[in-house]
């Protein structure tokens, strides 16, 4: 019975069958400066999605595979992107100190912000991740020193070892593109592994996980300070791709699109949050081209979204093919 | 700081938190009743502004005016509840908010093709417009009093409702313990469709209520709905009594924290600088603080509807 409990992980030809859809996603991705050689405006908009995708699948962990509904994941993109500004602001450019000070800002907000929600269940979790998000904003709002509502400008991207790599879009594009394989096959890792199942198996019962001895509260502070701390480094890479960042990275309509994004490509499943946020970057993009108020056709289809999309687009997909 | 400032100070604060209470008693109910988590809820209140800045406009008589918006907010909130509400009340949590952050989406941007970008001005009816001196010296407008004596009364009138009635009974047996009161073969359906709809008019009746005071613009709503979501769960979800207590605690806090915060803390050892600058981040975090803390010691809040 005890092995009931846990989900299995996957056999090895699953893992193929289940992995060509990511790889796919990958390879388009990868070849994405090839086809649009020197084009800013492509690179810049590819890039953007994949910050957002990486984002998304830290979301997903906590909300896909901890049925942990978080309504405030946009704060720890604006913290990260704050802790890159702040320390620019004070001198320090080198990024292999600025990033992960900016994912340890994450994971810290995480850990204080996890310890007290997670002791709420279901609606109540909903509202008060919703309040510390708004908290984060507010905080952000009166920081007149960094720029307060307008937001904070930099002067440049992050540097490593002294040099602006960062400032070539295709080197750019290339870092986001390595960091948002990374974060996948990181977060593949940690939800197959014993961990993970200990999560699912919180989410699917968790009064038989207590039966087994483990303790759900903790892999879930576990599973939300990792998710927002990827969520943080999502926020430094947005920081740096814009050169600016501001109270409005952290409000709650963000933390409402990142839900979307997760929801429209398929919860639980890590290739659908990057497949909802390249979908909803470029819908928003393409969208806002041709009519102003654009908001309110995005605005239906999210309630279509809501009705209708049983699994996400990855579900569709992967019915299609049998 | 001074009394007087104290007393206007908390005047605006129990407005703030009676028309927090008219937004959340709908809320509340919704939620508490249908299990339904209804973020759409602060749209309609700015709807309700809109309608009544459209139709006052039109009559050029401000009760006229608020009649025809309340009418239509009721309509409004049916309609919703049809094409949307009522598909998503066997659903997760997660599929009601994403559905309703459309609704949002949707409403935010609508209102500005139907009415332009620019915010709408509504004249305070003659009837109630000018100041009193509510103490020696310091003049009070007498639309603020009026919205305050009308959402105490609204709450007076709800809790009659809710307590003595055989509607309120069904709520209250609905926000206890729904599938029962269903199986005891009352129609469930309508009931949450009346709820439903009195919820929106309710909210709709703050946004009008509200107009004269603040300006009529896209996202006027967003703000009061996360407020109201602080009161619901302060107060305890379905409880109309907790949203009472919860939207007065709010509207207090959040008003006087405003006014006063930087004060204190100059009481309190800081220097003048360092005040001005803490301030303000405390004041705008306080009522969020005071959530964690009730959330923390009673995670169902004040009071709350489920045994």
């Amino acid at each position: 019975m005890a092995d009931a409990a846990l989900p299995k992980p996957l056999a090895a030809p699953a893992i193929w069958r289940r992995l060509w859809l990511p790889l796919a996603i990958f390879a388009a991705l990868a070849l994405v400066p090839l086809f649009f050689p020197g084009d800013r405006y492509v690179l810049t908009l590819v890039a953007r999605a994949m910050i957002l995708g990486i984002a998304a699948l830290a979301l997903d962990l906590v909300l896909g595979y901890g049925a942990l509904v978080s309504f405030g994941h946009a704060a720890f993109i604006g913290i990260g992107g704050y802790a890159i500004g702040i320390a620019m602001e004070h001198g320090l450019v080198e990024g292999f100190v600025t990033i992960p000070l900016a994912i340890a800002a994450g994971a810290l907000f995480a850990l204080v912000t996890g310890a007290i929600s997670l002791k709420t269940r279901g609606v109540y979790f909903i509202m008060i991740t919703l309040a510390f998000g708004q908290m984060a904003f507010f905080t952000a709002q009166s920081l007149a020193r960094y720029g307060g509502d307008d937001g904070l400008r930099m002067y440049g991207r992050t540097e490593f070892f002294g040099y602006r790599w960062l400032q070539n879009e295709v080197v750019f594009f290339y870092v986001v593109f390595a960091l948002l394989v990374a974060t996948f096959f990181l977060l593949r890792t940690i939800v197959n592994s014993r961990f993970g199942r200990v999560l699912r198996g919180a989410k699917e019962n968790e009064r038989r996980m207590r039966a087994l001895g483990f303790d759900p509260f903790r892999y879930r502070l576990a599973a939300y300070v990792l998710s927002g701390a990827v969520c943080a480094l999502a926020g430094a890479l947005l920081a740096n791709q814009t050169q600016f960042v501001a109270p409005a990275y952290m409000s709650w309509q963000r933390s409402g699109e990142l839900i979307v994004m997760v929801v429209l490509g398929g919860m639980g499943t890590l290739t659908g949050p990057i497949l909802g946020a390249a979908v909803i970057v470029l819908v928003e993009e393409a969208l806002s081209r041709v009519w102003q108020h654009w908001k309110v056709i995005f605005g239906i289809l999210v309630v279509l979204v809501a009705l209708f999309a049983k699994g996400g687009i990855v579900h569709l997909i992967e019915r299609r093919r049998g | 700081m001074s009394t007087t400032l104290l007393a206007v100070q908390t005047l605006n604060g129990l407005q703030l938190g009676v028309l927090l209470f008219l937004i959340a008693a709908g809320l509340t109910l919704v939620f508490g009743v249908m299990d339904f988590i209804n973020l759409a809820h602060g749209v309609q209140y700015m709807l309700g502004a809109y309608l009544a800045a459209m139709f006052v406009a039109m009559t050029g008589n401000f009760f006229f005016g608020l009649l025809l918006a309340l009418a239509v907010a009721l309509a409004f909130g049916l309609v919703l509840e049809v094409l949307v509400m009522r598909h998503l009340y066997d659903r997760d949590h997660l599929e009601q908010v994403l559905a309703t952050f459309g609704i949002i989406l949707f409403l935010n941007e609508g209102v500005k093709i139907v009415w332009g970008a620019a915010p709408l001005h509504v004249p305070t009816p003659e009837l109630l417009s000018g100041s009193v001196a509510i103490v020696e010296g310091i003049l009070y407008p007498v639309w603020r009093l009026a919205i305050i004596t009308a959402g105490l009364v609204i709450a007076l009138v709800l809790y009659i409702v809710v307590a003595h009635t055989r509607v309120g009974m069904l709520i209250r047996a609905g926000a206890t313990n729904a599938p029962m009161v269903s199986a005891l073969g009352v129609d469930i359906r309508r009931l949450f469709m009346i709820v439903f709809g009195f919820g929106a008019m309710l909210a709709g009746f703050a946004g009008a209520m509200a107009a004269p005071v603040l300006s009529v613009e896209p996202g006027m709503g967003d703000n009061l709905l996360i407020l109201a979501f602080v009161v619901i769960v302060i107060g305890g979800i379905g409880s109309i009594r907790g949203a009472f207590v919860g939207a007065l605690v709010v509207g207090l806090v959040d008003t006087l924290g405003r006014s006063f915060s930087v004060d204190l803390l100059r009481m309190a050892g800081l220097g003048p600088g360092d005040a001005r600058t803490i301030g303000p981040a405390i004041a705008s975090m306080s009522i969020y603080i005071l959530m964690a803390a009730v959330l923390y010691f009673r995670p169902t809040g004040l009071f709350p509807a489920k045994g």
